[in-house]
């Protein structure tokens, strides 16, 4: 593939870490503005979809290794479940919001939703680490229509 | 306000038509593409910032994906359109369907008024009244999501899990076929 | 009249569905549907002249925010539909790129005539 743009893949370079960064912003005041952990995580990912379809799956990976993203995936669900837990062990109530009860902060600033933020974190987490995932493994993917039996190139072959 | 989000629906309606009627593969995506922004641009009218932006997104994204099945196998155009036989059955069953949605439509309240001001005690005026009290969360939409009605999130992130995991088993290197050859049995890899 | 244009773009979906054959327009046909009913949930809890359900400072000390703001529990509810669409719509096209794979085509009366032919 070295039919890529010059241009393309040089903006790329710039606009996925401000991309990157909107996403963060998006996810962390979600209980603030409008947005919340399902869209910051959609736009992380696409900061990385970008990379893959600028300049390739090499220099993705470069930035986040596919085994990184399979346990950032794993992190997520876990921390989100571990945060209904927690709620369920302080105060016996399956996801109780235990932080804004016991620490409630000032309301309208960052630190005041309790429980809220660190569960738009573990959504946000789950989901741009899914996205990519599947984005990825579809890259990797060719096909061959006219040979049948040619195994299909996946990501061991790499 | 209410006119715009018509106008908005016409042209949702008429890139809805667009997709299932063209040849070319390319040109059915963009259409769905608009459908998808003709909904962000409807929930921003019906005040729903979150759902705009998660809307957008989520269509960028599966933009991407059919553009990927679509050129990225080097599949243009359709071959044939359905038989008569066939568009005569999918016109009776949703002309049939329309009628009885248009039907139940009349025990639905007015556009404009929700049901949570005809109930008493219902749900929604309760997380608007003390949603700041109760989450902190500013947000109210969030503290719903995240906190009133948690348990839901939980499902979808099962969901999400199940159908990347879902993704990835079809994407791996043998397929089904080329290990009943290798091996003649359904066992694991 | 809002409604009726909501049940007709799910009616332009439900015909996609029965009458196309090519597996990326069901998939299309699916999408739009989904569109559909995700926005006819937000306007049964749309209220006229109605704000957004986010509390800002300037809002927290003037109004009555309970009576001004829109319904937010059809907001969250279709905020997951729509990212589980997302997740379903990979899976399709995965689906879709395997029968690619296998058969060489997407049209479904072909694969199965292909197959019949096998068996």
């Amino acid at each position: 593939m070295n039919n890529r743009s010059l241009i393309v893949s040089r903006v790329s370079r710039w606009v996925a870490p401000l991309i990157f960064v909107f996403g963060i912003y998006v996810a962390l005041y979600g209980h603030l503005s409008p947005g919340g952990g399902f869209p910051g995580g959609v736009i992380l990912s696409s900061a990385f979809i970008l990379t893959l379809l600028a300049r390739g799956r090499k220099a993705t990976l470069e930035r986040l290794p596919f085994g990184v993203a399979k346990k950032l995936d794993a992190v997520g669900a876990l921390l989100f479940l571990c945060i209904a837990l927690f709620g369920l062990v302080v105060t016996g109530v399956f996801f109780a919001n235990f932080i804004h009860q016991y620490l409630p902060g000032e309301p309208l600033r960052l630190f005041s939703g309790g429980t809220i933020m660190p569960a738009n974190i573990a959504i946000g987490l789950k989901v741009a680490a899914s996205l990519f995932l599947v984005m990825f493994a579809l890259s990797a993917l060719r096909i061959s229509t006219d040979e049948q039996d040619e195994p299909i190139r996946t990501l061991e072959d790499k | 306000m209410e006119l715009l989000l018509i106008f908005m629906l016409l042209f949702m309606i008429l890139a809805g038509i667009v997709a299932l009627w063209t040849d070319e593969l390319l040109s059915a995506v963009i259409a769905v593409g608009a459908v998808g922004v003709g909904t962000s641009v409807a929930f921003l009218l019906l005040g729903a910032p979150d759902l705009a932006i998660t809307q957008i997104v989520v269509e960028v994204v599966a933009l991407v994906l059919l553009i990927k099945v679509t050129i990225g196998v080097g599949v243009r155009t359709m071959s044939g359109m359905p038989s008569p036989k066939r568009l005569r059955l999918a016109a009776a069953v949703t002309v049939l369907l329309l009628l009885v949605m248009v039907r139940s439509f009349t025990g639905l309240p007015e556009f404009g008024s929700p049901v949570m001001e005809r109930v008493d005690d219902a749900p929604s005026i309760v997380y608007l009244e003390e949603g700041l009290e109760r989450t902190g969360s500013a947000n109210q939409v969030m503290s719903v999501l995240l906190d009133f009605r948690a348990y839901d999130t939980l499902g979808e992130a099962t969901v999400i899990f199940t159908a990347v995991f879902g993704a990835l088993v079809l994407l791996r290197k043998k397929g089904k076929k080329d290990r009943e050859d290798d091996d003649g049995g359904e066992d694991e890899e | 009249m809002v409604y009726v244009l909501c049940a007709m773009l799910l009616c332009v979906g439900i015909f996609g569905l029965i009458s196309q054959k090519n597996v990326i327009k069901i998939i299309i046909s699916i999408s739009i549907m989904e569109n559909a009913v995700n926005l006819f949930l937000v306007v049964i809890g749309y209220r006229r002249d109605g704000i957004a359900p986010i509390i800002t400072e300037r809002i927290h000390e003037s109004v009555q925010f309970a009576e001004k703001a829109v319904d937010p529990l059809p907001q969250a509810m279709v905020l997951t539909s729509i990212v589980i669409g997302l997740g379903v719509m990979a899976l399709m096209v995965t689906m879709a790129l395997r029968i690619y794979h296998v058969y060489g085509t997407y049209d479904i009366t072909e694969i199965l005539k292909s197959r019949k032919k096998a068996e």
